[in-house]
């Protein structure tokens, strides 16, 4: 099962007006990073690389804040989102 | 909000841990809030789902009473994995089917709900939909938090932080270091719709009996757990890997949990079934060595916020709860003398030093270091396990004398006898 389809399962609450809760601080890192390993560490593929412009891109309306990213990359400035938005399990 | 709000203690994060601290120091007349940043308790909240009910006592009068758990767990598993094959063991036990039943299987999104409605009922606030930004600090002692909401500052005479295993109210405090990648676990889990009736009729259990696998092995990559527990009408799968070993070997955790779910051992388990949510989550393996400070002035830190969680025994909500009681109790007797300073909260310490929660977790101190630098105990011995039990098992006409002296061979050469002591004393000395 593809992960795209899993997290259509997920009840989420974007933060449309705040926008993104993961911030990439310096994007020259990215550019000389060699394992980009936010492009494969990630349950929910938050990380993606656009094709084109080579850059790291940030889909943080797919994100359940497990932290993940946050430890294994020195280079997120990671936060939770705003109150009552993100990621809300029915199960847990 | 708006004027100065003003308690006598703030519980950051309305996890187990939270909500029990917020119980016991309710029913102590303590003027208590918790700060949840989720839409509702639990919203956030994810583990495998085994809970046990021993840590209740003291929190609830009776559990699970009215709690909403699953099925009270009476059979374990262990598997230990290699491709196409598994060697396992179990415990089933009638005592399991005894009340006070020894744990359930349970959703965290119903259960936290469930314990904050009882922290309510004790008498504590419970704020949702608010996230705590940063500690308030006054003379070097922390008088409240910063929260996301306009005028949102909130006093206390202490904070109790209880905020998860990203604690990052622990991390803007100073009181640990960063967390190592050889600390955390980034586990995946997908609960898995199946009748009642297929669940009974696989795991061998009818009612709310439940059965739990824990699942390890050489079918894995790297340091590797993974689980399935039986709900109601639906199994929690999961699989977890040390991040370190996910970075070092380029794994991906969807990709993981996939390769769990084709294993033959748990495919026909899981067969029909429909997920229904998919979650992940980290978990702080570091044990006793990677723990943060305890205690600051005006602050105590609890459960997952603490890495306290014992992988071993796949115990931490236990830990949690009782930690946050401990927390409480640190309190109200903190605030006989009005003193909430480091040195006056150390008592919190000492409850958790004297009970199973540092004693479990200093026992093992060495197991996560264990297992990260010695690759052959997860991925060599239980491939060779597996290799051995096929040879015994399998009618071939070989003498079993000489199947002996094959599986003797394999190990000389895949391990080595010097290997082979030096392994088994190690986990005697980390494990015994």
């Amino acid at each position: 099962m593809k992960v795209e389809d899993k997290l259509y399962l997920n009840g989420y609450k974007t933060d449309e007006a705040g926008g993104s809760h993961l911030v990439i601080k310096d994007v020259s890192v990215c550019e000389s990073c060699e394992l980009k390993q936010c492009l494969y560490i990630c349950a929910c593929s938050v990380y993606e690389q656009n094709e084109n412009t080579g850059r790291i891109e940030i889909n943080y309306e797919a994100c359940v804040e497990c932290g993940t990213c946050r430890i294994a990359c020195d280079n997120i400035d990671w936060n939770y989102p705003r109150g009552g938005f993100g990621i809300a399990y029915k199960f847990g | 909000m708006s004027s100065k709000l003003e308690y006598d203690v703030i519980v950051v994060g309305a996890g187990p841990a939270g909500l029990s601290a917020a119980i016991v120091l309710a029913k102590a007349g303590v003027k208590v809030i918790v700060l949840e940043r989720g839409k509702f308790p639990g919203s956030k909240n994810v583990m495998g789902g085994v809970f046990y009910s021993d840590c209740m006592k003291g929190i609830v009068d009776e559990f699970p009473g009215k709690a909403p758990v699953e099925r009270h767990v009476i059979e374990q598993r262990m598997w230990i994995l290699d491709d196409g094959s598994s060697v396992g063991f179990n415990h089933r036990n009638e005592l399991f089917n005894k009340k006070p039943y020894n744990c359930h299987t349970v959703f965290r999104a119903k259960l936290d709900r469930w314990l904050a409605a009882e922290a309510e009922k004790a008498g504590a606030l419970i704020i949702n939909n608010t996230v705590v930004r940063a500690p308030l600090m006054e003379n070097g002692k922390v008088i409240g938090v910063k929260t996301d909401r306009p005028d949102g500052d909130v006093f206390a005479n202490c904070v109790i932080a209880t905020d998860g295993v990203n604690s990052l109210f622990a991390k803007a405090m100073g009181l640990r270091k960063k967390i190592k990648q050889d600390a955390v676990a980034i586990a995946v889990k997908e609960v898995i719709g199946l009748d009642e009736e297929v669940i009974n009729n696989r795991f061998n259990i009818t009612g709310e009996e439940g059965v739990t696998i824990e699942m390890t092995g050489s079918y894995f990559s790297g340091e590797t757990m993974a689980f399935l527990y039986t709900n109601k009408k639906s199994v929690s799968l999961g699989v977890g890997m040390v991040l370190k070993d996910v970075i070092e070997n380029k794994i991906n955790p969807n990709d993981l949990i996939e390769k769990l779910k084709k294993h033959p051992s748990v495919a026909p388990l899981i067969a029909g079934g429909e997920t229904k949510e998919f979650l992940a989550h980290l978990i702080p393996e570091g044990g006793y060595k990677e723990m943060p400070k305890l205690v600051g002035n005006g602050v105590m830190i609890a459960g997952d916020a603490a890495m306290m969680v014992d992988a071993i025994h796949r115990e931490g909500s236990n830990l949690a709860i009782t930690s946050g009681k401990f927390a409480a109790e640190a309190y109200i007797e903190a605030a006989k003398n009005g003193d909430f300073s480091e040195k006056a909260l150390l008592p919190y310490v000492k409850k958790l030093q004297d009970s199973f929660v540092l004693k479990d977790l200093k026992k093992y101190k060495g197991v996560p270091e264990l297992l990260q630098t010695n690759k052959r105990l997860l991925l060599k011995y239980p491939k060779l396990l597996n290799q051995a039990a096929f040879e015994m098992l399998n009618v071939d006409g070989v003498p079993v004398k000489d199947k002996e002296k094959l599986i003797w061979k394999t190990v000389k050469k895949e391990i080595g006898i010097g290997n082979l002591v030096k392994d088994l004393f190690k986990l005697w000395r980390n494990m015994a």
